[in-house]
């Protein structure tokens, strides 16, 4: 676990750059995480992250397939708004816990 | 009489049957267990049939030659479960009420679900292997296949036996290479994970066994749809693979009288307390295996392990005690590498695979995360087991709960 600066608040972090209290997350520090995964956020980007956000912290495991049948966004939508690898980089962003699919 | 109902004869449903009708009198509880299929498949031995292993004969067995006397078997298709009367509807109007109920009915194929897949190269340079007809079809393709690009994939996640599309890849190898035609196969895993496997040390250890046997690994590939007509599949951000030969482990879901009957999340697994394994919603539901939303592995070790502590709970919750017995998300996988030899994983709700040795610590004989002669023959015993000890609920010599013990941090 490490301390990392964003948007002049100090967060703890895992390893790969999760934070690891969904609570010390704000608007300001998503933008600063996005930015290090190149993606400039915007009003889609951000409902996008409080559903999950919301989902999340209700207890819900949320899988690419689940947010693409949501209503929120497509699962291509999805792709597009965070590239490669979109539940990853909108957990990390949305400032939860990097999805663990199980074995 | 009290009455307990248990849908699926599976792996789950049939040691359940064998383990309760053993202790619960017959003149006080029935039993009654509910299935479409009348044949009892050795789901791990799909596998070998593809490389002519096992042929299409040494997986199946009837049902009900493994559901014990003073149990009714009923072979029929569920309409639906309503929760809040206690009472099953099957298809032929047939309407069962129970005191409990045991949920089994597992997790199956969804070709469907990804557009292009099932068109007209579906079994014919399209195949899945998690079917009797699928491995069998795909067999009598490969007998006569001459090379090319054979492209693996993995659909959805989760899937049932998370370790076999590694196995497929391991074996395909090493068939090709018997068969001397390595040199004209391309094999290319494209998955949704990020690498070979889900957690960092047993990833890092099957991914280099890949790498080794020269499979090229796609990772993060989410299947968007198959181009039949121009022999490739297609990702969600657009990659594209080619393929002549794809193998394919489609979208994998729940059984559709669980969304018949609303129980089920989208993918028609049922939320399930993951250490008592009874229903979050209804407390005479018990869910066992991969019908369940618990985050393991669907796979038939979990649910020989899981049963052990469904009995207890079932058994506690009969008796109006309170569900002490706590499952661990404990399994146990066999891992065919190809050329004779295998790798093992234990693991753990909270624990990663491992490597080390198991059962017995110190000693074995099996290897965890190493590739030995002995874990393959592991697993070349373990169908004797399977029919002869524990479909029957019998006790084998392996602890329900994970233990550390033989294991290396």
């Amino acid at each position: 676990m490490a301390e990392k600066v964003y948007a002049g608040k100090t967060v703890s972090v895992t390893d790969d750059g999760y934070l690891t209290d969904p609570n010390q997350w704000t608007k300001e520090i998503a933008i600063e995480i996005a930015k290090e995964e190149g993606i400039e956020l915007t009003d889609k980007h951000f409902a996008v992250i409080e559903y999950i956000r919301e989902k999340t912290l209700k207890g819900e495991a949320l899988t690419i397939r689940t947010i693409g049948k949501s209503g929120m966004v497509d699962t291509k939508g999805f792709y597009e708004l965070f590239p490669g690898a979109p539940l990853k980089k909108a957990s990390r962003i949305a400032g939860i816990a990097k999805p663990s699919s199980c074995v | 009489m009290k009455k307990i109902v248990i849908l699926g004869a599976g792996t789950g449903g049939t040691i359940m049957a064998n383990k309760l009708r053993k202790v619960l009198e017959r003149d006080e509880w029935s039993i009654t267990v509910v299935d479409k299929e009348p044949n009892h498949y050795y789901q791990p031995g799909f596998l070998f049939i593809p490389f002519g292993i096992y042929n299409k004969h040494d997986v199946v067995k009837p049902k009900a030659s493994f559901i014990p006397a003073g149990v009714k078997f009923i072979i029929n298709e569920i309409d639906r479960v309503e929760p809040d009367k206690n009472t099953v509807y099957l298809t032929n109007g047939q309407i069962l009420e129970y005191d409990f109920l045991i949920v089994a009915t597992g997790t199956h194929i969804k070709p469907a679900e990804t557009p292009g897949l099932v068109g007209r190269e579906w079994r014919k340079s399209i195949f899945d292997f998690y079917t009797h007809e699928g491995a069998v079809a795909l067999q009598t393709f490969l007998k006569t296949w001459e090379g090319g690009d054979m492209v693996i994939n993995i659909a959805e996640l989760p899937f049932k036996c998370p370790v076999a599309p590694l196995e497929f890849a391991f074996l395909a190898d090493e068939f090709f290479v018997k068969k001397g035609i390595r040199d004209k196969v391309n094999i290319y895993y494209t998955t949704p994970l990020s690498g070979a496997f889900t957690k960092p040390k047993s990833s890092k250890m099957l991914g280099e066994l890949l790498q080794e046997k020269n499979i090229h690994i796609i990772p993060d590939f989410y299947l968007e749809r198959v181009d039949d007509e121009n022999k490739k599949i297609i990702s969600y951000d657009g990659r594209e693979v080619k393929f002549d030969l794809l193998t394919i482990i489609p979208v994998n879901m729940g059984a559709d009288w669980v969304a018949r009957s609303g129980m089920g999340d989208d993918m028609n697994y049922i939320a399930t307390d993951k250490y008592t394994l009874r229903s979050e919603k209804w407390e005479n539901i018990f869910v066992l295996g991969d019908a369940s939303n618990i985050p393991t592995s669907k796979a038939g070790s979990v649910v020989h392990f899981a049963s052990d502590v469904l009995f207890d709970n079932l058994i506690a919750a009969i008796e109006g005690r309170p569900l002490i017995a706590k499952f661990d998300g404990h399994s146990n996988c066999y891992i065919e590498t190809g050329f004779g030899k295998g790798s093992l994983i234990d693991f753990n709700y909270e624990t990663e695979p491992l490597p080390g040795t198991y059962p017995l610590p110190g000693i074995g004989p099996f290897g965890l995360l190493k590739n030995t002669r002995i874990n393959h023959y592991g697993k070349v015993m373990f169908r004797w087991i399977y029919w002869h000890l524990l479909l029957k609920g019998k006790e084998l010599p392996l602890e329900s709960q994970m233990t550390m013990a033989g294991k290396e941090l």
